[in-house]
């Protein structure tokens, strides 16, 4: 069964017809041609699809396409300004937080919508007493709230270091 | 996956509706766990009514002094809530515990309680498993089970519930709120649940057509005291091999009250009443704590490879008793 | 070979050429190459371990709409070869493991695929099968042997003799095995093109040509980036042929495979697990007498694959009685193949823990029985080493680490509720340079390309090849364009076996100074020189391998078990490092591969099913961001006379190697419990 949905992805108004049991990440990949976010796992144990939906991190292995009707979507295609590449990523290239690059673009996004859930306030699994509001976005935070995306080529340790280096110019 | 209708329901009375006329129905909440079961062909439904759009997305003080928590509620909304934050911090903790960042911005609340178990052979559609197909065998129990349950198991199912929102809530005596054909009612969470049994297909009480709409929780001052403590393989991203959700009321190194439930040991989240009446009244030691621990886990009933989990159960319980009582207030 | 090429852009840390490209999600992995009116294949596989296919029922699977066709080994196209029986597909009636390939479904989109898939009915005759390696069995060993092993370690002073397991691993990198396949017919002639995620494009040409009947110069595969391979993409495996019969059936059309997580624990290769006895024998002061290992592996009844995890011990340590055995099992299970350091990581684990009880055992600081047991010649050939510094990683890595505050004593050192330790491992791995690729350097307009066939899977050889062609030709690094990944470019060895610099640097460093010799400095537009791999003289004359120096503190929880790494260091001799950047980020990748090693990694047979029930990243764990605090990487300033034109050794592998051992002997120095089998989880070290 079919239907018809509008999709805005990194800026662009997409109209298209779905299969009800396609993917939102079968729909941007297969249907669209975004490539950007990846199929690691298709199950969401792995992070490679992230994108940010309406704002939020999200994977897009387990959403329908058909349930994101009028959805906003960016990928990690459409997160720099068409000129310069988002500070996140170009952080990810300063610290070479990347190898084969299959996970990079799902970490990217991923780093984006959790700096911005950071600076909202919320806490995560390691914030040490999660009633108060402050949270300070060290090490053990960052890695704690970027569980979410595997990398088997294990830049864990650069994507930290330049996560960190984007939170505080961000900060700036 | 078969080819299947999708509806975005409008109101609850509609959605449940269109379920019960339809056996083959299901809803969809954040599809962070249904739609993974639909790759995976566990079931084969032919209709799915989104409902995590209903208006049941807000988190709200009771005139008693709970809260109630709607049913489409984000479980990251839940989490970073300053209610649930200050007065039940168990929960948020909890929430946070499990999954991903990413997983918890799309899970919903009712879809979390509603999770089935990740019991391999349940997940696997090549294993025999009672649980998926009535009288085809369990696979884990003479299998690998390092995952399966030590209490509440029936020689039919050994799966745990995966859940650790549900620990909390069950540590709190929440209340969930349904919807269904006939009317509405309000089932304890702590009923919410069925062991296994004879029926290992069924993981809860509801019927088909039931519709959870929102989860309440009583007013329990001594939930300000509360955490939750998770033990797995992994740093994060994992489940629970053993967790425990626990709150303490203490005056003068006795123990006044105590809610303590335990999860990744049964079909459902473990309510350790035994523990909690060992505890209250009784003086905040190593030695109560002990005794109270190895009590509720007396019936245990390890199997070839999950034997470990009752001494793990037991010695994170009294760490996260000695935690509860040691720290400043 | 000309001598070295002087260093410039060679130990610069150049940014990744393809970064920018791999950062958004633009540069075109194989599924993701542009094509047009694609086909999608969704493959069925057997639920039985052994036996043999009755009956495939498709009727109802080839009724649904959007089903071009469903292949079975009834009407399957015939392959030309049967000589590798992994890449025998859908041509006979046979089932050697749980989880093959018996059909596959084409359709036009990848849901009506899947369904289709689950209509399609397969009967067996199901026989019993063996999937499980034990210890205690009749079997032929092969292996190597000096002196009198047991009369020796009857007679030594100090004995360690001990067995360690390894379980069966998975490489699972995070792009999925992908072949998007096209065959066409071009006046008369059958051509077939891979977009393919492979770790050797020319490879994949290679071992498919006679498997399809074709001249491999009508096979076209297109790799330009690769999603992480880790071994399991160094060969073509049975997916590739699968797609590729599937696209002879709907000549024209693009059919479009990427192995789901779940099937690539059964189809794309795995590590053996392995049952290893390793007996030392020393005299008081710690010097080595005798030298045992003794490895039980298995292999698939198909085909065979030796994991070859008593290598390392031939090379590591001296001692006049020494022998390495290997049994290899044929069971009734999935095809291994190639996982990072294959032989050496599972192998060194083992030494690497027996050493260290071994230490304990003579009350000596383990780096100082190190000390006391190197090697100043090649123990399994005599030869003289190119360039072993062992010792010198060991003296500072441990200056680094904080070495030499530590009390040897297990099990007394405590903060808050966790328990604390620390341990030290060595690391080795041989130099390999594979003969026989070739590059063309060509001049026009002010920059010069250079193009060879060869595969960066994320391990920067696009940058580092870049830098040592630009000092070979002696021009800046932004004068030189580099392409990769084609068939349609010069052949070229696979990326596997830390080979690929030395084998593509050299011949491109070849190719080059051909290029200086005959163009001169000036060269005119369209100048162009062809070269191949010269061999290197110093070959057999040295023994060239990389060694590191592992050191781990790990933190276990008093109360639960739970085991943390806090603290990593490696401190690796690679020779010269051509790019510091990607060099560490290797480093780095090899060691969390260690660390996951060490507590997360086991791939679970349920023996009387005969798969892998833990076939997906939620049951398989890998090491996460949280899992991976503290952990750094570096290396010793030098260059290797002997290896190569640049000084460089490889570097993609050693970082795993020693790695689990420093873990578990940290393991040990903070309960005092030593574990001896992987992984190591908080259920081993309940009290």
């Amino acid at each position: 069964m079919h239907a018809e949905i509008t999709l805005r992805v990194d800026g662009q108004t997409r109209v298209l017809t779905v299969d009800t049991r396609t993917t939102l990440l079968d729909a941007l990949r297969e249907r669209l041609g975004v490539m950007s976010p990846k199929k690691g796992c298709d199950h969401g144990q792995c992070g490679t699809c992230t994108v940010l939906l309406n704002g939020r991190r999200v994977i897009t292995c387990l959403s329908l396409a058909v349930a994101q009707d009028g959805a906003d979507i960016i990928t990690a295609e459409g997160l720099g300004d068409g000129e310069a590449l988002h500070p996140v990523a170009q952080a990810f290239l300063d610290h070479d937080a990347l190898q084969c690059g299959y996970c990079t673009p799902g970490q990217i996004c991923s780093a984006v919508g959790m700096l911005a859930e950071a600076a909202e306030g919320w806490p995560s699994h390691v914030t040490t007493d999660v009633a108060t509001g402050t949270i300070e976005l060290d090490g053990e935070e960052i890695r704690e709230r970027m569980s979410g995306n595997l990398c088997r080529c294990g830049a864990y340790v650069n994507i930290v270091a330049a996560i960190r280096q984007a939170a505080a110019q961000s900060d700036r | 996956m078969i080819p299947f209708e999708y509806q975005r329901a409008t109101d609850a009375d509609s959605a449940v509706a269109a379920l019960a006329a339809r056996p083959r129905a299901v809803f969809l909440g954040g599809g962070t766990n249904l739609v993974d079961h639909l790759k995976l062909g566990l079931l084969r439904p032919d209709l799915l009514i989104d409902v995590s759009r209903l208006p049941f997305d807000t988190i709200d003080a009771l005139p008693g002094g709970g809260v109630r928590i709607g049913a489409m509620v984000r479980n990251s909304d839940l989490a970073t809530h300053a209610l649930i934050r200050r007065r039940y911090p168990m929960l948020a903790q909890a929430v946070l515990a499990g999954a991903s960042g990413q997983l918890r911005n799309l899970a919903t609340t009712g879809g979390n309680l509603l999770q089935r178990t990740r019991c391999r052979y349940f997940l696997d559609v090549t294993t025999p498993c009672n649980k998926r197909e009535p009288g085809a065998g369990c696979s884990a129990i003479d299998g690998h089970n390092r995952d399966a349950a030590v209490l509440g198991a029936s020689e039919q199912c050994v799966a745990t519930h995966p859940s650790d929102m549900a620990v909390a809530l069950a540590a709190l005596d929440a209340v969930i709120q349904v919807h269904g054909p006939d009317g509405t009612r309000a089932i304890p969470l702590t009923e919410l649940y069925r062991l296994p049994g004879n029926e290992p297909a069924r993981d809860t009480m509801l019927r088909h057509g039931e519709l959870i709409t929102a989860v309440e929780l009583p007013d329990l001052p001594i939930a300000a005291r509360s955490t939750y403590r998770k033990v797995r393989d992994r740093a994060s991203y994992a489940f629970a091999l053993v967790s425990v959700a626990a709150a303490v009321d203490i005056a003068d190194d006795v123990i006044r009250d105590t809610r303590i439930a335990l999860g990744g040991l049964a079909h459902q989240p473990w309510r350790a009443t035994r523990a909690e009446e060992l505890l209250r009244g009784a003086p905040a030691t190593q030695d109560v704590f002990r005794a109270a621990a190895d009590a509720e886990l007396a019936p245990a009933r390890p199997l070839a490879h999950n034997a470990f989990k009752v001494p793990m159960a037991a010695n994170t319980l009294v760490a996260v008793l000695r935690d509860l009582t040691t720290r400043d207030s | 070979m000309g001598g070295l090429v002087e260093p410039r852009a060679i130990g610069t840390s150049l940014q990744r050429i393809d970064g920018a490209a791999k950062a958004t999600g633009t540069a075109p992995y194989a599924y993701e190459q542009p094509v047009t009116d694609p086909l999608y294949l969704h493959a069925v596989q057997a639920g039985i371990a052994r036996g043999r296919v009755t009956a495939i029922d498709t009727a109802t699977a080839e009724a649904l709409p959007g089903v071009a066709a469903v292949l079975t080994h009834y009407n399957a196209p015939r392959l030309a070869s049967d000589q590798d029986r992994e890449l025998w597909v859908l041509q006979s009636s046979e089932v050697a493991f749980r989880g093959q390939f018996v059909a596959a479904v084409i359709a036009e989109t990848s849901e009506i695929a899947r369904h289709a898939a689950e209509l399609v009915k397969v009967s067996y005759l199901e026989l019993s099968h063996d999937s499980e390696l034990r210890a205690h069995r009749d079997g032929f060993h092969t292996g190597t042997a000096d002196g009198d092993v047991d009369t020796a370690l009857a007679s030594a002073a100090v004995r360690i003799d001990q067995t360690y397991t390894t379980p069966m691993e998975h490489n699972n990198p995070m792009e999925p095995h992908t072949t998007v396949a096209v065959w066409e017919s071009i006046g008369g002639t059958d051509r077939l093109t891979l977009y393919d995620s492979t770790q050797g494009v020319f490879k994949v040409r290679h071992v498919l040509a006679p498997v399809f009947g074709l001249d491999p110069q009508r096979i076209r595969v297109v790799a330009p980036y690769v999603g992480g391979g880790f071994g399991s993409k160094g060969m073509p495996h049975a997916h590739n042929v699968l797609a590729g019969l599937a696209a002879q059936v709907v000549p024209g059309r693009p059919v479009k495979y990427a192995l789901t997580r779940q099937q690539m624990f059964a189809l794309a290769g795995y590590r053996s697990p392995t049952i290893q006895r390793i007996a030392l024998g020393a005299d008081a002061d710690g010097r080595l007498s005798v030298i045992a290992h003794d490895v039980i592996e298995q292999t698939s009844r198909i085909k065979e694959y030796v994991e070859d995890s008593a290598a390392p011990t031939r090379m590591m340590y001296a001692a006049p009685n020494r022998r390495t055995t290997r049994r290899l099992e044929r069971l009734d299970v999935a095809v291994p193949f190639w996982m990072r350091a294959p032989g050496v990581a599972p192998g060194m684990f083992a030494g690497e823990c027996a050493m260290d009880e071994l230490a304990i055992a003579c009350g000596l600081d383990p780096i100082e029985l190190r000390v006391r047991n190197e090697p100043a010649t090649d123990p399994e050939t005599g030869n003289p080493w190119s360039g072993r510094h062992l010792i010198a990683c060991l003296h500072e890595g441990a200056r680094r680490f904080g070495w030499h505050h530590r009390d040897p004593t297990p099990g007394i050192r405590r903060q808050g509720c966790w328990l604390v330790g620390s341990g030290v491992a060595a690391a080795t791995y041989p130099h390999h340079a594979w003969p026989g690729s070739t590059a063309t350097v060509s001049f026009r307009h002010g920059r010069y390309l250079v193009r060879i066939g060869a595969v960066d899977i994320g391990t920067g050889s696009w940058t580092a090849l870049t830098q040592i062609a630009a000092d070979a030709l002696t021009c800046p690094v932004g004068s030189v364009e580099l392409e990769l990944g084609d068939t349609d470019l010069p052949t070229a060895t696979i990326a596997a076996g830390s080979s690929g610099i030395t084998s593509w640097g050299t011949t491109i460093v070849e190719t080059a100074r051909t290029f200086r010799d005959k163009y001169g400095p000036d060269p005119s537009d369209g100048d162009e020189v062809q070269a191949t791999m010269p061999d290197n003289p110093d070959a057999d004359h040295y023994a060239m391998h990389s060694f590191g120096a592992q050191f781990a503190e790990v933190r276990i929880n008093a109360d639960t078990g739970e085991i943390r790494v806090s603290r990593m260091l490696g401190v690796f001799s690679l020779g010269r490092v051509i790019n510091p950047r990607t060099t560490r980020s290797q480093l780095l990748g090899g060691m969390t591969m260690g660390l996951s090693m060490a507590l997360h990694e086991q791939s679970i047979v349920d023996h009387r099913f005969g798969h892998v029930i833990n076939h997906d990243l939620a049951g398989y764990h890998i090491a996460t961001h949280a899992d991976v605090a503290d952990m750094d990487a570096s290396w010793l300033d030098e260059h290797d006379p002997h290896s190569n034109p640049m000084g460089s050794r490889g570097a993609g592998e050693i970082g795993i190697v020693g790695a689990a051992a420093a873990i578990a002997n940290a393991v040990h120095h903070a309960t005092g419990i030593r574990i001896r089998d992987l992984p190591i989880t908080a259920d081993k070290l309940q009290r």
